[in-house]
């Protein structure tokens, strides 16, 4: 098997890159080859960030580049059973589900799978062989590898991930679950690529979970890249349940055309260090883009939440919410950039981030900034950092609850307003368990997956009225 | 007999101001009492100090409740012990649902007595008992924790969760307040239902009004933070025709 270890550097990496270049482009079509040389000289010119650069002074890779890191440039060749290293143990929650392990997409049968209804799912190195019009009409076109360094890193470097194509006017059944677990009993640095191309009058669920099973170091930059066409409509969540010794970063591309819609939801529990960046493009008038973004975080874990809504066209309208519980010694980071451009008239872009503070020793930073060239627009935003309203708090007590359910309660209430912002009933009513159970600082990796809730566990905050 | 509550020359102050000004109080169980008088002088405070609110600091005095020493007990605890605060402005809580809230509540009282929860049937069971008693919609209950709710809905939200806890000694402040004659009529029914030998009312309000449909066996008039008069619910009609200057003058005789 090809890999190296090394500690990753710009200089090392780019002679990793030329050592290795023939393993690399293995499945490459010509255009994705020259993809890959424009974004190594990208990224040779910006390297990693660094925290001089604005959008990454608070967030620092310095530790999480510390250490040396595997790397593995061809498909893992054992047979890998991935019934028995993951089972989703939400009942009734029926998807298409698809797993990457180590960065590499698995599968039993084929590589690339044609669905029933024409939707094509699977592994992204083989759809650069098998549907190169495709490839060359939108891949790597979303992605800014001038701009960002890791995404240049992860355009050249990037072999595997999920290839999603639905075709116009079909509309799929049962969400599409991506699920990506590091198992490795050694430090890796891998980095998915995903591609998700939504035709006219295309609808799509789409869940992403992101897991660790082991503890070891891990580094993940990965990148998705999400076509929405025109009357199409897209829910997207990540979860991400991951180890602390695990850097995580994920750049999501989306592009919105006429009358398009998106809802984004992305749920924090634990992580090392972890940087979403969410880049919205409303492409087409009449698209509407709803980003969410929930975080829990303890002890010294660090999310960095970046949003950065692009209005191009008149009559679009982008809803941003992001919340979030940070205890311990734990940080937090949002910056919401909306833009306007001169033309996008009527545009409505609003956007909110609160955050709770547990302790003196949790750290929060938010920054909205708007940027508004266009004069007949609705704008707003609004970012709060506090404690537990003391008022609710003696209400609730004088009621005989105890300090701590009384925390939970408040704190269950503030998370919940975006888990209820989560479509799928069942996956609503697992997210809730798992923020209740999170809160009460039972929720680790350990749990296997981040969907895996025991199910006698008994809820003491909720009522199923299903179930009476 | 020891009483259910004794306050013994209280006197309570918020940031050096003070409020309560040696206060003296008996409350036996069995009993109602209505506790009168003029804005700002310390009715709500009493209400707050006795429930726990650690916004104000106690100088002197003491309060036994049950024979125990309340003032170093927990706020849940007092809760737990059977003290209920009906708010004069109950808190709007969102994203805390009212079935919640209740089950949560109800099973820590359970479980201070040694008893085991109630299962989700016997629970709501219990939910729909005491919502009639207080002529509760039914869909008040999976809604927020007051959110939303008009200001009779909330008062009556109070005398529901007071109907929910069964305490055994309530205070209720200024739950008159805001309220039409019908909305008054179902708070003052549910205080009437509640009633038993066992358990004390303390009745805060401004008004005789309520008075003729909670009838107290014992009227307070509270006067710069002091009790400055005691009697019968004939007091409160006094008040009521006389106004607090009497009560002024006569102190200044």
């Amino acid at each position: 098997m090809k890999s190296a270890s090394l500690i990753p550097d710009k200089t090392q990496l780019i002679s990793l890159y030329h050592e290795f270049q023939k393993n690399i482009s293995i499945a490459d079509i010509p255009y994705v080859t020259a993809l890959r040389n424009e974004a190594l000289k990208s990224f040779e010119a910006n390297g990693f960030p660094t925290q001089e650069i604005e959008e990454w002074k608070n967030t620092s890779l310095v530790n999480s580049l510390k250490p040396s890191y595997n790397f593995y440039f061809n498909p893992f060749k054992e047979k890998q059973d991935v019934d028995k290293i993951f089972r989703c143990e939400i009942h009734n929650f029926e998807t298409y589900l698809f797993t990457q392990l180590n960065g590499w997409y698995i599968y039993k049968q084929n590589p690339i799978t044609t669905l029933d209804n024409g939707v094509i799912a699977g592994s992204l190195s083989a759809a650069f062989q098998a549907y190169p019009e495709l490839i060359q009409q939108y891949y790597g076109k979303l992605s800014n590898i001038q701009n960002s360094g890791l995404t240049a890193l992860n355009t050249a470097f990037a072999q595997d991930g999920i290839f999603i194509y639905v075709p116009d006017n079909v509309t799929v059944e049962k969400p599409i679950q991506m699920v990506n677990i590091v198992n490795i009993d050694e430090s890796i640095f891998v980095q998915p690529r995903n591609l998700i191309i939504l035709g006219k009058n295309a609808h799509l669920t789409f869940v992403f979970c992101d897991d660790s099973i082991r503890h070891e170091t891990s580094f993940i930059n990965s990148c998705t890249e999400t076509f929405i066409d025109e009357n199409a409509s897209l829910d997207f969540y990540k979860m991400q349940n991951k180890d602390s010794r695990s850097t995580v970063i994920t750049g999501s591309y989306f592009n919105l055309q006429k009358n398009s819609k998106l809802c984004s939801n992305t749920l924090t529990f634990n992580g090392g260090v972890i940087r979403n960046e969410n880049y919205v493009t409303m492409a087409g008038s009449g698209s509407e883009a709803k980003v969410y973004g929930l975080y829990l975080m303890d002890r010294e874990q660090h999310v960095d939440n970046q949003v950065y809504v692009d209005h191009q066209v008149p009559e679009t309208l982008s809803y941003e919410q992001f919340k979030g519980i940070i205890d311990e010694n734990a940080s937090a980071v949002f910056n919401g950039h909306i833009h306007v451009c001169p033309d996008a008239q009527k545009t409505e872009a609003y956007q909110s981030n609160k955050n709770i503070l547990l302790t003196d020793t949790a750290r929060v930073t938010t920054k909205p900034f708007l940027e508004i060239y266009a004069d007949d627009v609705k704008c707003s935003h609004g970012a709060t950092v506090g404690q537990l309203d003391p008022e609710a708090m003696f209400y609730l007590k004088s009621r005989g609850i105890c300090d701590r359910n009384a925390k939970m309660l408040l704190m269950y209430a503030f998370a919940g307003e975006i888990a209820n912002k989560i479509n799928i009933e069942v996956l609503r009513n697992r997210i809730d368990a798992m923020i209740v159970k999170r809160l009460k600082g039972e929720l680790s990796i350990c749990d296997q997956c981040v969907l895996h809730c025991k199910e006698n566990e008994m809820i003491n905050f909720k009522i199923d009225m299903s179930k009476i | 007999m020891v009483p259910l509550l004794e306050i013994k020359n209280l006197k309570v102050s918020i940031n050096n101001k003070k409020i309560i000004k040696g206060l003296d109080l008996s409350i036996n169980a069995g009993e109602v009492h209505a506790i009168m008088g003029p804005n700002g002088t310390g009715k709500s405070t009493l209400a707050s100090v006795i429930a726990g609110r650690d916004v104000f600091t106690v100088n002197e005095g003491e309060i036994k409740y049950k024979g125990q020493d309340l003032l170093g007990m927990p706020i849940e605890n007092r809760s737990r012990e059977g003290i209920f605060l009906g708010f004069q402005y109950p808190v709007e809580i969102p994203g805390v649902s009212m079935t919640n809230f209740m089950r949560t509540a109800v099973d820590e009282h359970r479980k201070y007595k040694g008893l085991p929860p109630l299962s989700a049937v016997e629970f709501l069971k219990l939910m729909e008992e005491k919502k009639k008693m207080v002529e509760i919609q039914s869909n008040l209950t999976n809604r927020s924790v007051n959110e939303g709710f008009s200001g009779g809905e909330k008062k009556r939200n109070e005398i529901f969760q007071m109907a929910m806890l069964e305490p055994t000694l309530a205070i209720l402040d200024e739950t008159d307040s805001g309220l039409d004659i019908d909305a008054l009529k179902i708070v003052a029914n549910g205080v009437n239902k509640l009633r038993r030998p066992d358990n004390a009312f303390v009745v805060i309000t401004h008004y005789q009004r309520l008075l003729d449909y909670i009838v107290p066996d014992f009227v307070h008039v509270l006067f710069e933070g002091r009790i400055v008069k005691s009697g019968t619910k004939e007091l409160a009609l006094e008040l009521e025709s006389k106004g607090y200057e009497w009560i002024k003058e006569e102190l200044e005789k």
